[in-house]
């Protein structure tokens, strides 16, 4: 079959095209080297919806960030995915942090952010319910549209979505070469060939390497994808009420500072930093040196953190241009309908949808007809388990008996949640799959007694193996092998 | 939603839980009920499957799977009631517990009085932020023990080991055993964190070396990043940092993980316990009552213990405490507060009562120390001294003291120089 | 010649101090570690648990052990005969697996209590 877009890559922004172009009578596909959604940037990262006040005005990243902003917010009640829109604060405390404020209250007013506020005192702040933010901070520039989300849920929705109206999504599908042949593209991929009539390139820290291949011997016109890591501590839930919004540090030239959020599930989020020293395009580590100065630099907003409380620490790779503070979105010069999505670093996520509707602009710029669908079905993300109230949860249990029986204990997730996550549009295949959808092992003990149980799950429910049970990544095998010389 | 009513309502069964029955329930108590989440009773001793247990409590020597069923046993033909598969959602400080099933759905249960008896968890990786690739092949020792003795699953065939817990040296030489090679145990700490018989047989018996003073500071992962493939240690100073330089590389499929155990608390605290910063369990009076009337506990929720037999002894005077409190209520009269002292880290219990001869206080030193006295002092007076050849951190200790000695409002136990 | 050792008898761990010749166990708080010395010297033994296959129970692996230490040369041997063991449930705890292994006076028996699903 061809298809009239190809999209290459599904993370956030790859899932937000897709979903979007699901709404016209276009035949697309969605090209994922990975085993699942979100696999890459958009599933460790702040987890933050920026107000937008940040972006230079003009740029892209403004304009999409404030848009994006408030149609998250819109979609996350429609496709009921975790958000919350809990406002963030830019903290500060002498003059030059005051004058940095006002400059950024002005840049957010220009960018078209809603109800922004400069709070001038103390006790303004702390009458939003701060009280735990280091004592000589005095200012602070309020955004009330900032909001936190599940990233993984999010772009998971999304992408259902999409599938669900009719798009194609590929999984384990790595993108080897791109051919422009006649007005159309052939892609050689690891499941075969692809063909399409326009190709978005949304490959993140890979965009670079997506572009290189259909640019040919024109390689050198490429921009370049320089991968910056960022560190991140996750704690308790216990620790979850120290902030009440999300606590941003004052930018100052020696980078953003690092930020302290309750997560949409209850936690405490800490980080990041920034280092492209030691980063490279897929490998996500944590280093001593980034977590020292992840605890040494957030403890200037919010003294009382407690890191011994921290239960997982992570860390994500962002896509930053080389030369270029801005998204680069447009059909590239060189190769005529093949559209690049590149450079999503921060405030990516945020933007989301917002990426669609641009992809649909751009494909309309170059000529292509859109006609939008006449039923378009939208799928809504289930409610966890623990979130029903008393006579809901007794309901479900009665419709399926799995519904009673809590595998996860730190998170109480029941088993006919993992039993559905198995069965989903997209389904989950691995543990972190599992994690991500129903969220399994995201507590206290971080899947130490849970894991074994949905590991025999997966293999019951789906009919595999012990060695077809992943972690993760295709191939990351929870067991190696059984005892007792049994094959 | 149904409501019932017991008399006792026991969370977990446990080594804690089926004492805590046992107790109970040879204190005149009839109307008891255990609730358990998994399918069958024994808790952690059912993947516990090596022996060592039972020899203060039955003088001989069993396996964990063992020593679950002397208790199961013990309770069988009584009235004591189990409900399995059975998880408890909520806790409420008026006793009302939220339960759930999938044969009985949602349920509420009041107990005339509550035993915690939920365990404890094991801490991961993030509780001590290893630095390095995040990939698969990083378990718990308690999962991977879970993985092998119930499931029959090897995590790994080449293993790094972190922590010198029991759990670690048993998991040492269990995957031994089992065909996987052990290239090291890695403790952060000069000493290690088990028993010495563990160290002997588990390590020792295999020629498996034990890395005191190190520490994991690198997990490298292999070129697909899916599993571990190295993992680096290093010699760490005296404040436990790494020392540059220092760095042994293995190449292996596996770390895992024995760095401590965390007392499961969420139901407590749910239901209003105060917890003490120490222990991270419920701060009790010496009946085992929490600072909530009428709620008790006992065994690793209450305080990580190492031998099982002192769980099933805390757990049979949980009962005890219980059934008092269904019988006469709560107990009146002024409490004495047990403080930690020099060299010890914590005690429990935390508040004295009036009631009875004497009380048994337990703690953990902060550091091995040889040629020692353990003190209880009020005000000045020392009330008892026990002297010590050796006293380790990871062995409990505990110091027995007569009420009629404590004339203050406060008995401090600490460790001296004899 | 005086060798050391950890008594493994209880959780104790009494450092142990055997003269291979007299056969004389000092260090030792009881009988127990007494004869534990000089069977290090002479014979050493372990008590080994290990686990075997087990058809229709709701798990697919029993506890198993010796019901009484055996030579501790034994130990690898031992479980490459475990491993060519299958039970059917339902088994309760002393049930013997294997019968006076390797023609010694040492039983393997089942340690936890399965029943059929």
């Amino acid at each position: 079959m061809k298809y009239d877009v190809a999209i290459i890559g599904a993370g956030i922004t790859g899932s937000s095209i897709a979903f979007e172009l699901s709404k016209y009578d276009l035949k697309v596909v969605l090209l994922e080297r990975e085993n699942d959604v979100a696999m890459k940037t958009t599933k460790a990262n702040s987890a933050i919806i920026h107000a937008g006040y940040d972006p230079k005005e003009g740029t892209k990243m403004a304009r999409l960030n404030v848009l994006g902003s408030s149609l998250i917010h819109d979609y996350a009640e429609k496709l009921n995915f975790h958000y919350k829109q809990i406002g963030s604060l830019v903290v500060g405390r002498n003059e030059k942090d005051h004058e940095i404020i006002d400059k950024l209250f002005e840049r957010g007013n220009k960018n078209g952010v809603p109800n922004l506020k400069v709070l001038k005192t103390r006790k303004e702040i702390e009458d939003l319910g701060e009280t735990n933010l280091h004592e000589d901070i005095d200012y602070a520039l309020y955004a009330p549209s900032a909001a936190i989300v599940s990233p993984w849920e999010m772009c998971l929705s999304f992408a259902e979505n999409a599938v669900k109206n009719g798009v194609a999504l590929k999984l384990n599908c790595k993108v080897n070469d791109i051919t422009k042949v006649g007005d159309s593209f052939e892609i050689e991929t690891s499941l075969g060939k692809v063909e399409s009539d326009y190709v978005i390139n949304a490959a993140g820290t890979h965009a670079d390497d997506i572009y290189k291949l259909v640019l040919k011997e024109k390689a050198d016109k490429s921009f370049t994808i320089v991968p910056s890591r960022g560190e991140y501590y996750l704690l308790d839930k216990d620790e979850g009420n120290l902030v009440h919004h999300v606590i941003f540090q004052t930018p100052t030239e020696m980078g953003k500072g690092v930020l302290v959020s309750q997560t949409v599930h209850g936690n405490l989020i800490v980080g990041p930093d920034a280092d492209i020293n030691n980063a490279t395009k897929d490998c996500v580590h944590n280093t001593s040196k980034s977590m020292a100065y992840v605890r040494s630099t957030s403890v200037l907003s919010v003294p009382s953190i407690s890191f011994g409380s921290n239960i997982r620490n992570f860390a994500g790779i962002r896509a930053t241009l080389k030369e270029y503070d801005d998204f680069l979105i447009e059909e590239s010069n060189e190769v005529k309908g093949f559209i690049n999505f590149a450079g999503i670093k921060s405030p990516g996520l945020s933007c989301g949808p917002a990426f669609g509707l641009e992809a649909v602009e751009i494909l309309k710029g170059i000529g292509v007809q859109l006609n939008k669908k006449k039923d378009y079905e939208y799928v809504r993300r289930p409610t966890f388990f623990k979130d029903l109230s008393d006579d809901e949860k007794l309901e479900m249990i009665k419709k399926d008996s799995r519904y009673g029986q809590v595998i996860c204990r730190c998170e109480t997730v029941t088993e006919g949640e993992i039993i559905h996550a198995m069965h989903e549009i997209i389904p989950a295949r691995t543990l972190d799959g599992i994690k991500r959808r129903v969220n399994s092992g995201m507590g206290r003990c971080q899947g130490g007694f849970c894991g074994p149980k949905i590991f025999e799950l997966l293999m019951e429910e789906l009919h595999l193996s012990y060695d077809q049970i992943y972690q993760d990544r295709e191939g990351s095998q929870v067991v190696v092998c059984r005892t007792k010389g049994e094959n | 939603m149904n409501f019932l009513n017991v008399d006792l309502l026991i969370i977990g069964g446990g080594p804690a839980g089926l004492a805590a029955a046992y107790g109970a329930y040879n204190a005149g108590i009839r109307d008891i009920l255990i609730v358990e989440r998994d399918h069958r009773l024994g808790g952690i001793l059912n993947q516990c499957i090596h022996n060592g247990f039972g020899l203060h409590r039955f003088k001989e020597e069993l396996t964990g799977p063992e020593y679950a069923q002397r208790y199961i046993d013990m309770l069988k033909d009584t009235s004591v009631k189990v409900v399995s598969d059975s998880m408890v959602l909520d806790l409420s400080a008026d006793r009302v517990a939220t339960i759930m099933s999938s044969k009985e759905g949602l349920r509420k249960i009041q107990g005339k009085a509550v035993v915690l008896a939920m365990g404890c968890r094991e801490r991961s990786r993030g509780a001590i932020s290893i630095p390095g690739d995040r990939v698969a092949g990083v378990y718990t020792a308690g999962a991977a023990q879970k993985y092998c003795n119930i499931d029959g699953y090897l995590v790994g065939k080449r293993v790094v080991i972190l922590g010198s817990g029991d759990i670690g040296l048993i998991m040492a030489r269990r995957m031994t055993l089992e065909g996987a090679k052990v290239l090291a145990d890695v403790e952060l700490m000069p000493y290690s964190n088990g028993l010495n018989r563990n160290i002997a047989q588990c390590l020792n018996d295999f020629d498996i070396p034990l890395y005191l003073s190190h520490t994991v500071t690198d997990i490298i992962a292999d070129e697909d990043n899916k599993r571990v493939k190295k993992v680096v240690i290093s010699k760490v100073d005296e404040n436990r940092r790494p020392i540059p330089g220092s760095e042994v590389e293995f190449e292996c499929d596996t770390l895992l993980l024995s760095v401590g155990l965390i007392p499961e608390n969420e139901l407590s605290t749910k239901a209003g316990v105060i917890l003490d910063k120490r222990t991270r369990g419920p701060l009790v009076k010496d009946n085992l009552e929490t600072s909530v009337e009428g709620i008790f506990a006992c065994g690793n929720v209450l305080q990580v213990h190492d031998l099982v037999d002192n769980v099933s002894a805390e757990g049979e005077r949980a009962g005890l405490g219980a059934a008092n409190f269904i019988n006469n209520g709560e107990v009146k009269g002024d409490l004495v507060e047990a403080v930690p002292g020099e060299g010890v880290s914590y005690l429990c219990p935390q508040l004295i009562t009036k009631e009875g001869e004497y009380v048994d206080l337990f703690f953990r030193v902060r550091t091995p120390t040889s040629n020692c006295k353990i003190v209880a002092k009020v005000g000045d007076k020392v009330v008892r001294s026990i002297p010590k050849i050796k006293v380790i951190p990871s062995e409990m200790e505990s110091i027995r003291i007569k009420k009629a000695d404590l004339l203050d409002k406060k008995v401090v136990v600490q460790l001296e120089a004899k | 010649m005086i060798k050391e050792f950890v008594c493994i008898s209880c959780p104790r761990g009494c450092n142990l101090k055997v003269d291979t010749e007299t056969l004389k166990v000092e260090g030792n708080s009881c009988p127990r570690g007494e004869a534990y010395g000089k069977a290090e010297v002479t014979n050493p033994v372990r008590t080994i648990t290990s686990t075997v296959k087990i058809k229709g129970a709701e798990s697919p692996r029993v506890s198993v052990r010796t019901d009484k230490p055996i030579s501790k040369q034994l130990m690898f041997k031992v479980m490459e005969e475990l491993d060519k063991v299958e039970l059917k449930a339902p088994c309760k705890v002393g049930d013997i697996v294997i019968k006076g292994i390797f023609g010694t006076d040492v039983n393997i028996v089942v340690t936890k209590e399965m029943k059929g699903v």
